[in-house]
């Protein structure tokens, strides 16, 4: 005989009864059983709702209000990892029918344009969703310079940020590759003779012969001499796998330091300029807290309540999360727009014979493409690679505390940053203006050495331009910050500027036109 | 003489402790493992760069059609070559720019690239724009009559003609 009582209640009801009993609450118990922490309606399930789910315990539980005003983010990080999440599931998509074979690259491109049902639309969406995570990723950058965000502690995250940055641009270069057409194949074969391109500086010193980076570099990009099979397979590994884990990882440690580093900068007397909430927040710290608790080698600080007065967090479930529905669905909304609004192009099949003319890459390396047309060394890398040392470094260099988390906060405001705008304008227009009206030392001199040209063209005209402008400045409101936000702000218009003339002003032959219409028909 | 000093037996605290062997040995694995997985990485590195490269032949051989006037250019078709024949010879330059490997097209004047505005004169050498370098002169061969080998894997010194009787 068994020791254990019978259940009163199972033993009640027939067996047939329960059975229907537990098929009519199965919906409900099995969203019970997902979710744990129940329905989010108190303080601590809504807690819970946040910390006991694999995918939301990247954001903290709760969130501070001046984190969800639109004004603090335009949301422009969430669109960018929203525009991602686009491109991954597009990109699966497309890999159905795409195959990295240049006999037959072009002719399923063709496929998924005009037989596969829905082809040309999903691509179009992949193409939008990469053109949004670019200006996202560089309107984010902006976002987080101009509000000085960057700022102790959230240094690693900028330099995580930025890696973010060089990813993207990587994953739109090698996608670039992969439809096999002439543009594909002459932006393509122009990139990777700018990888190339240390070759202006050890050919013109006679080295090349024992030291040849960029020969090097080329080969390893391409697998071959020329863009061909190895080519367009290393692409679309780089494409399609290595890139999106290395950014998947990077934007992990990105979003998690976010939180890690105490969320989005705010300014010290963010409470004070919030006034109190209009709804009642749960808890309110009423009184400045008697106790902190130091929570040594766990948190950095006092915590958990940290200064004085009302703590002006609310839960992250749901208003931090309702936001970024909203920018997610506004990002969504924005691709299907364009994608029916504009085609992603294809051109003719690729010709290794017969370059398109002109060859244009991606509308966001143009301005590179124009830097390039002066000297491919100092266009292509040189002066990137120095913005990118620059930008890598600010957060070192540049360690004031005045104006964290305000729009142009710290000495000379919007005015400062004005005022740099204006400079950074008029000297690469001035510049470019001489360049394109006069043209540049080869046509004064032809029998100009090419050092002198690799070191001064265009392009370093402008960005020594900037360095002494910014150093100036620097000296004149005797701080770092005003420095920094002067350089920033003209490497962005000497950036916005060169893309500009590159997309619109450059016709065959690199040559300027005010128009395309006025393009000689070739 | 001087007089050695006393050792004390006991061991101060300043001494080194001596590394058990266990410890020793433990460390020594360790760095064996890693070296030698330094190394085996260290080896395929070599990986991305294969040993004969997929490009296909550099030469190839060429006609040149009785009608080619004195000092025309002539491009084999598929090649990125120009071959021209005038009174002092045969000689080939080749179409790739110099600045960032677009295909340049003969022009009256010599050659000009699309891609980015250089111009070359018709022996080859920059006139205007990026390029750094003049156009590849390229080794020609003559293999009889009208047709010529050319190598487009061998430089030469700009201005080799290869005459023809």
């Amino acid at each position: 005989m068994s020791t254990t009582p019978p259940i009163v209640e199972t033993a009640a009801a027939p067996a047939t009864r329960r059975f229907l009993d537990n098929l009519r609450h199965t919906p409900r118990e099995f969203l019970a059983s997902a979710v744990r922490s129940g329905r989010p309606q108190s303080d601590r399930s809504r807690s819970s709702f946040v910390f006991s789910s694999l995918f939301l315990h990247l954001h903290s539980v709760r969130v501070h209000r001046w984190s969800l005003r639109w004004r603090t983010t335009a949301g422009l990080g969430v669109i960018t990892a929203a525009a991602f999440v686009i491109t991954i599931i597009t990109g699966i998509l497309l890999m159905f029918y795409y195959k990295p074979y240049p006999d037959v690259a072009y002719l399923s491109m063709k496929d998924i344009h005009f037989v596969v049902p829905t082809g040309r639309f999903i691509r179009n969406l992949h193409r939008w969703a990469a053109n949004v995570m670019v200006v996202g990723v560089f309107l984010h950058m902006a976002r987080v310079f101009y509000t000085s965000a960057y700022r102790r502690p959230r240094e690693f995250n900028w330099i995580v940020g930025m890696g973010l940055l060089a990813v993207t641009l990587g994953m739109s270069f090698t996608g670039y590759l992969l439809p096999w057409d002439q543009l594909a194949f002459w932006a393509i074969t122009i990139g990777a003779n700018i990888a190339q391109s240390p070759r202006e500086v050890t050919d013109a010193l006679h080295l090349t012969a024992h030291f040849d980076p960029g020969g090097l570099q080329k080969l390893i990009l391409l697998g071959s001499e020329t863009v061909g099979e190895e080519a367009l397979i290393r692409f679309y590994l780089l494409h399609v796998m290595i890139l999106p884990l290395v950014l998947c990882a990077l934007l992990g440690v990105h979003m998690w330091r976010v939180r890690k580093d105490g969320g989005l900068a705010r300014p010290a007397d963010a409470d004070a300029r919030l006034g109190p909430p209009a709804h009642p927040v749960y808890p309110t710290f009423t009184e400045e807290p008697h106790k902190t608790y130091q929570l040594a080698a766990v948190v950095r600080g006092t915590s958990p309540a940290v200064g004085a007065g009302p703590e002006n967090t609310v839960p992250a479930m749901p208003h931090l999360f309702w936001a970024e529905l909203g920018a997610f669905m506004f990002t969504v909304a924005l691709c299907l727009v364009l994608s029916l609004w504009k085609d992603a192009p294809l051109k003719e099949l690729a010709n290794a014979a017969v370059p398109e003319n002109p060859a244009k890459a991606p509308w966001y390396f143009l301005g590179l493409q124009e830097l390039v047309a002066f000297s491919a060394f100092m266009g292509g890398m040189g002066i990137p690679m120095v913005v990118l040392l620059g930008l890598g470094l600010i957060p070192f260099l540049e360690r004031e505390t005045s104006g964290t988390g305000d729009w142009f906060g710290g000495p000379g405001g919007w005015r400062l940053v004005l005022r740099s705008a204006a400079f950074g304008l008029g000297s690469v227009l001035l510049v470019e203006t001489i360049a394109i009206h006069y043209g540049w030392i080869r046509q004064w001199w032809p029998a100009a050495p090419q050092l002198l040209i690799t070191c001064l063209n265009p392009g370093t005209v402008i960005a020594a331009a900037y360095a002494v402008y910014s150093l100036l400045l620097v000296k004149r409101y005797d701080s770092t910050r005003a420095g920094a936000a002067a350089l920033f702000t003209c490497f962005l218009c000497g950036y916005i500027v060169l893309t500009v003339i590159g997309v619109h002003f450059r016709g065959p032959n690199w040559d300027f036109y005010w128009s395309p219409s006025q393009w000689p028909v070739h | 003489m001087s007089v050695p000093p006393v050792v004390s037996k006991t061991r101060s605290r300043l001494d080194a402790v001596p590394m058990p062997r266990r410890d020793f040995l433990g460390l020594a694995a360790a760095w064996s493992a890693g070296s030698a997985l330094f190394l085996a990485m260290l080896g395929m590195a070599r990986l991305p760069r294969a040993a004969v490269l997929p490009s296909p032949s550099k030469k190839f051989k060429v006609t040149l059609p009785e009608t080619l006037a004195l000092g025309a250019p002539f491009v084999p078709p598929g090649r990125a070559v120009v071959v021209v024949r005038d009174a002092q010879g045969v000689f080939a330059i080749s179409q790739v720019c110099t600045h960032l490997g677009c295909i340049v097209k003969p022009a009256e004047d010599g050659f000009h690239c699309p891609c980015h505005g250089s111009r070359f004169g018709p022996d080859g050498h920059v006139v205007r724009g990026p390029a750094p370098k003049p156009l590849e002169w390229l080794a020609v061969t003559h293999a009889g009559g009208n047709t010529f080998i050319i190598d487009e894997g061998t430089a030469v010194k700009a201005g080799t003609k290869i005459e023809i009787a």
